[in-house]
């Protein structure tokens, strides 16, 4: 069967095929009816949403949805076309300048995902002679971004600021003239772990070279005003490129990356991600404008942490082995065997509770993860709730009879 | 000080004995991901080791091309004369 393209496949399809079928099948949920940014109705029961990245609650915003709704009233449902044609309305502009405000910044690009943003700006910025040095856990956006361009690829330990430095050290051994770009991540979403970006960009600018952040997980989460990591640890002042998303704490779609590099609008020019494909809609860049307006003066921050370190207290406490610690708004639990970490994903789904069920090669260590994202709009009973579940399942599951000898242990 | 190709060999397979579990025996020949059951993922971070022991940046870019232990030895000795 050589002539056959999908031959490829079959051992991937080999392994879905064996997983449960219907409702208990991790990868085709579909919600029926959406609620609200914490609830809907899968398989015709209301379920608690626990994993949808929906950090700041936005997506049922009623002013982001009364500017959405207006603005497609008034410019209608597409812009079918490029930003370089004539795909830029006033609104993408406007929506650039609000994040300019937001960051500070003198330069701002919106995509119309952070997936294209990062491909965009990754296989642009680094040519043919550069170098671009990535941590080891990054996202498959940044991964796909490397081998899209022509740069060399150099990967070094998750957060590992001394495998870092061997790696620039030996580049610059090597190529003393070379352009580097390292490409880094303010919270890492399978863990919620952050970057110590004081030490990775002290190193980096120690090398000459450029500095990425992918906020996607932090924009809305950390800092002040909401900028992200960045400006949590004070280093904003280091980066060159900021790259976000606004589908998870802006609650809708769309990407961007805002910098301060004078030459930073030659990119409208070459990135090839940026151009071939069409604008976001206006409804989506009007509700993204709002929100992010929104962001910088909330005080939901806080009520988010707090959420998460509930939810991760309570994991911990009920004696899962836990893959997070309550300082990013994830809170995942580490299952050994797959096996039983897709039943007990079929069983929370039964109770009520909408999880990700998270497994290699997704998740850094090989690990099999139960990982809720905690929104600032979940209340006490539905993190309470979640918790009861999951502690009826994981005792189910035989996952929390062994308390006494971890303690021990 | 030039090491030769069955000494790099050597030091490579020590750096891949972590990652076999099951203490295949490893020769040249050996496919990562038939004979020595690694995925892609496994495969990267032997690289990263390779290259803090012989203190050489191998690029991701060459990971198609690698396939088998003696490739990856092959391409350590010449990078290692690059130098
Ligand atoms: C770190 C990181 N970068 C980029 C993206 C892509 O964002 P978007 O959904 O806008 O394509 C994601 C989303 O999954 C992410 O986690």
């Amino acid at each position: 069967m050589t002539f056959d393209l999908f031959e490829k496949f079959d051992s991937i399809l080999n392994d879905y095929n064996s997983l449960p079928k219907g409702a208990a099948n991790p990868f085709t949920v579909s919600m029926e009816q959406v609620l609200s940014p914490t609830t809907a109705i899968i398989n015709g029961r209301k379920t608690i949403l626990a994993g949808t990245n929906n950090y700041m609650g936005m997506t049922f915003n009623q002013e982001c949805m009364d500017a959405a709704q207006e603005a497609l009233l008034t410019l209608g449902t597409g812009t079918t076309g490029s930003r370089m044609l004539n795909g830029t309305y006033n609104s993408h502009k406007k929506l650039e300048d609000t994040l300019k405000k937001f960051y500070d910044t003198q330069h701002a690009i919106v995509f119309s995902t952070g997936y294209q943003a990062n491909l965009g700006i990754i296989a642009t910025l680094a040519g043919p002679k550069d170098y671009v040095v990535i941590d080891a856990d990054s996202h498959a956006s940044i991964y796909d971004g490397c081998a899209m361009g022509n740069a060399t690829v150099v990967r070094f330990k998750h957060n590992d600021a001394d495998n870092l430095d061997k790696k620039l050290t030996r580049i610059r051994k090597n190529d003393p003239q070379a352009g580097i770009l390292v490409v880094l991540e303010g919270v890492y979403s399978m863990l919620g772990d952050q970057a110590p970006l004081k030490e990775l960009t002290r190193i980096s600018k120690a090398h000459n070279a450029f500095v990425l952040v992918d906020e996607a997980h932090s924009i809305g989460v950390f800092g002040e005003t909401g900028r992200g990591v960045a400006q949590e640890q004070g280093v904003e002042d280091q980066i060159d490129f900021i790259v976000g998303t606004f589908s998870k704490s802006v609650g809708t779609i769309g990407g961007y990356c805002v910098s301060n590099n004078p030459k930073f609008e030659a990119l409208r020019l070459v990135c090839r991600p940026y151009i071939f494909t069409a604008s976001l809609p206006p409804s989506v860049v009007a509700s993204a404008t709002k929100a992010l307006e929104l962001i910088a003066n909330s005080n939901l921050r806080a009520k988010l942490l707090s959420n998460s370190r509930r939810l991760n207290n309570g994991l911990s406490q009920a004696g899962f082995d836990m893959g997070t610690t309550g300082e990013s708004p994830i809170a995942a639990i580490i299952i050994a065997e797959q096996d039983t970490a897709i039943a007990f994903w079929g069983e929370m789904i039964k109770e009520g509770v909408y999880v990700n069920l998270a497994l290699p090669p997704a998740t850094p260590k090989k690990l099999n993860l139960m990982r809720c994202s905690l929104s600032a709009a979940h209340n006490h009973e539905q993190i309470d709730f979640m918790l009861e579940k999951f502690i009826l399942v994981g005792t189910k599951l035989g996952l929390l009879q062994d308390i006494p000898k971890r303690i021990l242990a | 000080m030039t090491q030769t190709i069955d000494e790099i060999f050597e030091q490579i397979c020590t750096l891949i004995a972590p990652f076999n579990k099951k203490n295949i025996p490893i020769t040249k020949d050996s496919l990562f991901s038939v004979d020595l059951e690694l995925d892609s993922l496994n495969v990267m971070d032997i690289l990263s080791e390779i290259e803090d022991e012989f203190d050489i940046t191998v690029p991701l870019n060459m990971l198609p091309d690698l396939e088998t232990v003696g490739q990856f030895a092959e391409i350590v000795k010449q990078l290692l004369s690059e130098q």
